[in-house]
């Protein structure tokens, strides 16, 4: 006991308190409170199928920025060799590594070459054309349903908040536009654009963002009664004040679900336009043109169309992967957790 | 509804390729003169709404959608147009039954075997028919089954119907296939786990009876939602098919309209107009089967009207 009665008067020093309870208190981490971001992150990092899928996605994009670089290639430069002064074209050679291929005989002048994928007819590096076309349709794909996602948000969202006739007439056209198939936009589109990527992306907003607003909407309804927004607009905000940063954050976890499934069908279209032959034009190319280059050669040389194909497929699974499990880490069901 | 929706997009359809710019004539070939004479004759001249109605009035009453410039020889498009329908939902109409009856078996060979070879297999083929596209599948089975292995014309021939659509309607209908499959597993394993199935087992149902009646019954419903975008998938899909595989249908149709060097406005526009016509009757079609199906859409839509 240190207490030291001075002149009647009590002083309290610091070594008159000791800790009651031990310092390695056990915290109880069971029913801790979590951010809603952070419950959805760790449920989505333990999900194995979007995590692949996330793995997958990454490496194509890693590959379609720097692939291209690896090979030492243009995407239109046609890869030749002078032979007794003249040029002797590397048309539609297998693909072949250089360290490991078995040289052919005294003509087969691009034995020290590497093609990873092969050339194609006019011998140009397949490896470099893959990645430079999936970079293409990637950018297409992300730029558009971005744009779309802006759109068709705040087309939801002003439609479901003001409702009444301004929610009317907004549905019946989104009613209309829905029931004109995306076929047909774009053969409207070709009769008066001239072709190419712009045509692919234009066809991709008119349609994509009717998903987008569906979406929107219904969040818009959903959230439109809870009290915040009556507490909101109690203390005095204005309707642009609650649409955009009062409900908007709340809807944001549905619309990027969309996101991500609208992203494989917005590469999907695109790879089907340039295969029609309406979207990209040569020397550019995509995906969707690669698969239709292949495809013209198929019988003779059908290792030209294995790598678009294997790379749109993937890229599909993948999107669709990472859709799935953010929709379930957001939306956690009981039995999942 | 429908039909005014149908007219409603019959309009902008036609709006939009009269008004946006570009222009039906080849002008390099053509004088000034020649042009204007060429306009007031075939009425371009006209107001918009005049136009409409006259070209509105040719469509219903004698059933002409006007003349192709080039594909066909400028042959008139009603005589063009039968042949293609038929062809087009022969084969549309083959894969989306296929598709919708082997998904229907396979997901219910999944649930009832869950765990086992049949729900593996079918988690397989729901992977594959989301990330390969039909035509994609199309060009594999024309390499392999037609071209390595010879069972199946390369090509499609209208003298060998039958042999000639197995590759285009099996790779039609493996979207839907897969997906109804997924579907039908899922929302079976869902049902099953309810009490009443359990109730209908303990009283010594089982089998078939149990399955069709009780189980399949109620999983059924939102397998129809899924099917209406699966026909538009497949309208889609149909138009790269008919192209790789040579068929004369709709779908190549408007590829030869649109990608060719002269873009066809009158094919364009039939063509944008029967496809909108068949995707409303799709949609139509599909909300009946709806109150079909569910009886409390039915009586809910009773008790409104």
């Amino acid at each position: 006991m240190t207490e030291q009665i001075q002149n009647g008067t009590l002083t309290v020093t610091d070594d008159d308190f000791v800790l009651a309870v031990s310092e390695d208190l056990e915290t109880d981490r069971n029913y801790a409170s979590q951010g809603f971001w952070k419950g959805v992150f760790l449920r989505f990092k333990n999900n194995t199928r979007a995590m692949i899928g996330l793995y997958i996605i990454l490496l194509i994009m890693l590959l379609s920025i720097f692939g291209p670089m690896f090979s030492g290639y243009g995407y239109r430069e046609i890869v030749s060799v002078r032979v007794d002064g003249t040029d002797v074209v590397a048309k539609s050679l297998s693909p072949q590594i250089a360290g490991l291929h078995k040289s052919t005989g005294a003509d087969d002048v691009f034995a020290d070459k590497t093609f990873l994928f092969g050339t194609d007819t006019l011998g140009r590096d397949l490896w470099t054309r893959v990645w430079y076309g999936a970079r293409i349709s990637v950018m297409i794909a992300f730029v558009t349903i971005i744009t779309d996602m802006v759109i068709g948000m705040s087309y939801g969202l002003i439609s479901g908040y003001f409702g009444k006739t301004t929610d009317a007439i907004m549905q019946r056209i989104v009613e209309i536009s829905n029931s004109i198939p995306r076929l047909v936009i774009v053969g409207v589109l070709a009769t008066f654009m001239p072709k190419g990527v712009w045509l692919v992306i234009v066809a991709l907003l008119t349609t994509e963002w009717i998903g987008m607003s569906k979406i929107a909407r219904a969040e818009m309804l959903r959230i439109k009664g809870l009290e915040y927004i009556m507490a909101s607009r109690t203390l005095g905000a204005k309707n642009f004040r609650i649409i955009f940063s009062d409900v908007l954050p709340n809807t944001i976890g549905p619309v990027i679900t969309q996101v991500m499934f609208s992203i494989p069908i917005a590469i999907f279209t695109e790879a089907f336009l340039s295969f029609v032959g309406v979207g990209i034009v040569l020397p550019q190319c995509s995906i969707g043109s690669l698969i239709e280059d292949g495809f013209n050669n198929i019988t003779t040389l059908p290792y030209q169309i294995l790598p678009p194909i294997i790379v749109l497929a993937l890229l599909m699974l993948a999107f669709n992967f990472v859709g799935d499990g953010l929709r379930e880490a957001l939306a956690p069901r009981i039995e999942d957790m | 509804m429908a039909l005014v929706t149908l007219l409603i997009i019959t309009f902008l359809l036609f709006l939009m390729v009269r008004i946006m710019p570009g222009n039906p004539f080849p002008s390099e070939r053509m004088s000034a003169d020649a042009i204007a004479k060429k306009r007031a004759e075939m009425g371009l001249n006209d107001p918009i709404f005049v136009q409409f109605g006259n070209y509105m009035k040719n469509v219903l009453l004698k059933g002409s959608f006007g003349k192709g410039s080039s594909l066909y020889n400028g042959a008139p498009i009603s005589t063009v147009l039968p042949q293609c329908m038929a062809n087009s939902f022969k084969i549309g109409g083959i894969s989306i039954l296929l598709g919708t009856l082997i998904g229907l078996i396979l997901g219910i060979a999944a649930a009832l075997n869950r765990g086992r070879f049949w729900d593996t297999f079918c988690t397989v083929l729901s992977i594959v028919g989301v990330c390969v596209p039909s035509y994609v599948f199309m060009i594999f089975l024309q390499y392999f089954l037609a071209y390595k292995v010879t069972i199946f014309p390369f090509y499609f021939d209208a003298s060998r119907f039958l042999s000639s659509s197995v590759i285009p309607a099996l790779s039609l209908s493996l979207f839907s296939m897969s997906t109804v499959a997924r579907f039908t597993r899922n929302e079976m394993v869902e049902v099953m786990d309810f009490d009443y199935v359990l109730l209908a087992e303990s009283k010594g149902m089982y089998g078939t009876k149990l399955v069709t009646r009780h189980i399949l019954r109620n999983a059924l419903i939102p397998i129809v939602t899924v099917i209406a975008p699966l026909v538009v998938d497949l309208l889609t899909g149909a138009l790269v098919v008919e192209k790789i595989y040579g068929i004369n249908g709709l779908g190549k149709l408007l590829v030869d309209a649109i990608s060719g060097e002269g873009i066809d406005y009158n094919y364009v526009l039939a063509l944008g107009i029967i496809y909108s016509a068949l995707y409303i009757l799709i949609m139509l079609i599909l909300d009946i089967a709806y109150g079909l199906l569910d009886p409390r859409i039915r009586l809910a839509g009773k008790k409104e009207s």
